[in-house]
């Protein structure tokens, strides 16, 4: 299990050397959208009109952040499920999205399509919003405003930590590690 | 009969919340220790040393500690002699809920159910609270809260087995759902198991259990030994925490059961994260 220092956007040079178990640290620019932000995107996407950024090489984080104290970019800023994103992610890869952010499994169109786009599927700690959200060096609302929580940002990250969970080889860091430990009988 | 006033109830809701909301529990933050340590994954143990990081982060700089602050959920136990002074009980509670959850910088998370537009500008920030109301002896007014997530709140199901299921049947249910739910939840996680009653009795244990301390024990020993035997059933899974896998997928398991009708046997399974946010007062 290797550890790496990215930098967004990502290329598939970046990705197709990372493996499941992988320790990574983001650097740059990444893109906040959840439920309500990505069926838009989607949306958007299929008719095939203009995003509100580009998702060339981009990440997408899945995150609901807290609003911020006075002086601080982010309140806290941790993973949310990312199951309920499984039918936006693989269009998102197939328009240039390089990977995405969030805790918990995905389904296996997401996997197949992390494969075919060369696309990584990151796990942050759930739960370490205080931890991450310092990590997250500027934030701003590029879209949907009115989603409140669920508005798309752009932020800046420095050292973001994150495991690689689903490779561009197939590999699933959940399965494996669960098969490892578990006790059958 | 005694007063409380309006305002006390809502300061003393505020303040347990804004508390609640960058402090995790002792007793939580004890058995992520003590989890960290007997984790056999070093994948699952490094997820539970960023966990204690991030509780010291909170606690040492007032940030969340997770930015799901969850819906806030309450049982409040009402003494027979007592009355709010100014308002309504359940006016009070909303009101400090509101209050904690602007003033802490915690997240609004209430939503319509179809249109998912956020309630805060309408309803209220983060309102309205989720509150259980008992009546009790004397004159004091009990409030017990918790921040419950939404993360471990959907994998939480309940199912009402034909009384021959028995103990057997319940702790099979119980492991299904948990493995279903893989790192979902965030674990390590807290299964709250809510076992007779109705239908709503049952779901309503399950979430209470989760109310109780970690190191406290099941007062009825037959709990508690099907209390220890979930828990090992549980950490056999192998998800570990965050479902990175490893041996630590539960700090515990508490069991609530109650008498229930001679036909059904119903069973609720609720869980709480690792951010098991929790706390009460008296008034
Ligand atoms: S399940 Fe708990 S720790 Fe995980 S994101 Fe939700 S509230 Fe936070």
């Amino acid at each position: 299990m290797a550890t790496y220092s990215l930098t967004t956007p990502l290329t598939s040079e970046d990705t197709k050397k990372l493996v499941a178990g992988d320790t990574v640290l983001l650097n740059g620019t990444i893109f906040t959208a959840r439920d309500a932000a990505h069926s838009r995107l989607v949306a958007l996407i299929e008719k095939g009109e203009e995003l509100p950024f580009d998702l060339e090489g981009s990440i997408i984080y899945f995150v609901g952040p807290t609003p911020p104290k006075p002086g601080d970019p982010i309140g806290s800023a941790g993973p949310t499920t990312s199951y309920r994103m499984d039918s936006f992610s693989p269009t998102m890869l197939k328009n240039g999205s390089k990977g995405m952010i969030g805790k918990g499994n995905r389904n296996q169109e997401v996997k197949d399509a992390c494969v075919k786009y060369d696309g990584i599927y990151f796990g942050a700690t759930g739960g370490a919003g205080a931890l991450l959200g310092k990590q997250i060096i500027s934030a701003e609302v590029i879209a949907y405003p009115e989603l409140g929580p669920e508005a798309v940002r752009k932020i800046t990250v420095k050292d973001f930590p994150v495991t690689v969970v689903n490779d561009t080889q197939g590999n699933d860091l959940y399965q494996v590690g669960r098969e490892q430990y578990e006790v059958k009988g | 009969m005694r007063e409380i006033e309006f305002d006390v109830v809502v300061k003393a809701v505020k303040d347990m919340i804004m508390h609640c909301g960058t402090d995790l529990p002792q007793d939580t933050y004890d058995a992520l220790e003590k989890a960290m340590e007997e984790e056999k994954s070093p994948v699952s143990k490094e997820v539970i040393r960023q966990l204690l990081e991030n509780a010291n982060i909170a606690k040492d700089e007032k940030r969340p500690l997770c930015q799901d602050t969850g819906l806030a959920v309450f049982f409040v136990y009402v003494g027979e002699e007592v009355r709010i002074n100014g308002g309504l009980l359940r006016d009070a509670i909303n009101q400090g809920t509101e209050q904690g959850y602007t003033e802490g910088y915690l997240r609004a998370s209430t939503c319509e159910p179809f249109s998912r537009l956020n309630l805060k500008d309408t309803v209220g920030y983060n309102l309205p609270a989720i509150i259980h109301f008992d009546i009790v002896k004397g004159d004091k007014i009990d409030i017990e809260y918790a921040a419950k997530g939404g993360g471990s709140e959907n994998v939480s199901r309940a199912k009402v087995f034909p009384p021959a299921a028995g103990k057997d049947g319940i702790v099979a249910y119980v492991k299904e759902v948990i493995s279903d739910a893989g790192g979902n939840p965030c674990p390590p996680i807290t299964v709250g198991v809510g076992i007779g009653g109705t239908f709503e009795k049952a779901v309503i244990s399950s979430k209470h259990a989760l109310f109780r301390d970690l190191e406290t024990e099941n007062e009825d020993p037959e709990m508690a030994e099907l209390e220890a035997r979930m828990l090992i059933e549980i950490n056999n899974l192998g998800i570990g925490a965050m479902g990175m896998g490893g041996t630590k997928t539960a700090l515990a398991v508490h069991i609530e059961a109650n008498p229930c009708h001679i036909a059904s046997l119903p069973v609720s399974v609720n869980v709480q994260c690792h951010s098991s946010r929790h706390t009460h007062i008296t008034i």
